[in-house]
């Protein structure tokens, strides 16, 4: 409540003032009908506030966007009987952007910045691969964690990918990372809870990250040998074997040593990848384990 | 406009200007009384803890398990074995471990959370769910990553498992608040499990997983 005081006071402490000169303005004015002019002001300034505030509100709403309700029908999930799809579309992202840079180092290096790098070269290389390839962003933006989910969602045979470098850890190594283990949600007719969405594509996820991961370790000595386990929160709410890739680090003194960093990384997840393909497969029932393909 | 009108409009400008000189200092000493309160309830926040430490100094030395990261590339974290006069009470008992924990080990680079976060409050659900409630250097001091967000919480999650059988889930807020992230990685929309043993599942917000 004090910062709120505050706000109210700094707000009107110069009405306050510049009421006070309209008064002397106007000193052959009647003293009500002023006073009711003022307030039939005030009053229209601030339903036209109000009006503008709303529309702000709404405009920053996306429309198609993450569900509002808590639940989501993953296409994947959708053909429960064969529980086969192609694996064909990619879906990249760089992580943090717009007024969130993520992790800064001290020699200027930004993480969201790195990522947009590193995104462009894996997107060649999956291309080259015959993937279909989207991305959660493409410039210095920085949309929701439900939105970047959104965009996997909504597609069919895809996978999704996290790019992060950290602030910490051995600098010029790389760790793949799953959603550490969730409760399996309750289902009802094909739906899951948006929240819980990744639930059933834990086991794929799996798959996926040490396929990377082994990629990775061959590249850069002092990775893990393993995909690693975290409740990174922009997996949870992806439908789609998704893994977050981060690379050490944003403290490196000089950035040329992270970009040299980048066409191994984005090779290996590429292969990766590639590696994966033929493990695909969706969920046949939500709450049991996806990949059942040995 | 007439001369009577311009004279109107140049005496109110004046009682404008007047009367914002007089007002913004006074707005500025009510500004910084309140970020002084703030951080005055912080630093009670800590001396609290302090307080609660020595309370317990009559308390035997039992051999307490605190987990920070086993070098400064964070390979992996470990327990370090330390002798302190630890109550019974659960409550109290994670107050002094993960206040020590806050304090850090010698080698500041083996540390896995910020110098300046405090321990505003914590308690335990008669469930087994412990909430510790961090300020906000927690979040706002914590290098930001994958790695080092999840080093922190499994710091805190491991040396409570290894000190208070008590808490069988941990759930971590920022000042009293629910948060998305603790730094822009980690999901702190949920509970995360403390302990090993098989835990029946928690009345936790829907999302994250509460049991392994």
């Amino acid at each position: 409540m004090p910062s709120l005081f505050h706000c109210a006071s700094a707000i009107a402490g110069p009405s306050a003032c510049i009421s006070f000169g309209i008064l002397l303005c106007v000193p052959l004015m009647n003293l009500t009908n002023l006073m009711n002019a003022l307030i039939r002001r005030i009053a229209a300034v601030s339903f036209a506030g109000v009006l503008l505030g709303a529309l702000a509100v709404h405009s920053q709403t996306p429309s198609p966007g993450p569900p509002s309700a808590s639940t989501t029908t993953p296409p994947n999930s959708q053909n429960p009987a064969t529980g086969r799809a192609a694996l064909n579309i990619v879906v990249l992202d760089p992580a943090h952007g717009g007024t969130d840079p993520g992790a800064r180092g001290s020699a200027g290096i930004r993480e969201a910045d790195i990522v947009l790098e590193l995104t462009a070269q894996v997107r060649h290389g999956l291309e080259n691969q015959g993937f279909q390839v989207l991305q959660t962003r493409s410039s210095n933006e920085n949309p929701s964690f439900d939105d970047r989910s959104a965009l996997a969602n909504a597609q069919t045979g895809a996978i999704f990918v996290s790019l992060h470098v950290s602030s910490t850890g051995l600098s010029g190594t790389v760790r793949a990372y799953t959603m550490a283990d969730m409760a399996m949600p309750p289902t009802t007719g094909g739906l899951i809870p948006w929240d819980q969405a990744q639930a059933s594509y834990l086991s794929l996820s799996r798959k996926l990250g040490d396929a990377v991961q082994g990629e990775l370790t061959q590249r850069f000595k002092g990775s893990p040998m393993n995909v690693q386990s975290a409740y990174v929160r922009q997996l949870r709410t992806t439908a789609a074997p998704a893994i977050a890739v981060e690379l050490s680090s944003v403290a490196m003194e000089d950035k040329a040593d992270l970009d040299r960093m980048l066409p191994g990384v984005a090779d290996a997840i590429v292969r990766g990848v590639v590696t994966f393909r033929p493990s695909y497969v969706t969920p046949a029932v939500p709450g049991n384990a996806p990949g059942a393909k040995p | 406009m007439s001369p009577k009108l311009r004279l109107g409009i140049a005496i109110g400008f004046v009682f404008a200007v007047l009367a914002a000189a007089i007002y913004f200092p006074i707005l500025k000493r009510r500004v910084k009384k309140q970020a002084q309160v703030q951080q005055k309830s912080e630093e009670q926040a800590r001396l609290e803890l302090v307080q609660s430490l020595n309370a317990a100094s009559n308390e035997p030395k039992v051999k307490a398990k605190l987990f920070w990261a086993a070098d400064a590339e964070y390979s992996e974290l470990v327990a370090n074995t330390v002798e302190l006069p630890l109550s019974n009470d659960p409550v109290l008992r994670s107050k002094q471990v993960l206040s020590t924990l806050l304090a850090g080990p010698v080698d500041s680079e083996l540390r896995t959370l910020p110098p300046d976060a405090a321990l505003l409050a914590f308690y335990i659900l008669p469930d087994g769910t412990a909430v510790a409630d961090f300020s906000d250097a927690m979040a706002n001091s914590i290098p930001s990553g994958v790695q080092s967000e999840q080093f922190a919480v499994d710091s805190i999650a491991r040396t409570l498992e290894a000190n208070v059988p008590q808490v069988l889930r941990l759930r971590i807020l920022i000042h009293g608040q629910a948060v998305e992230t603790l730094a822009g990685h980690l999901d702190l929309s949920g509970t995360f499990p403390v302990s090993t043993k098989p835990v029946p599942p928690a009345p936790a917000p829907a999302g994250v997983p509460t049991t392994k």
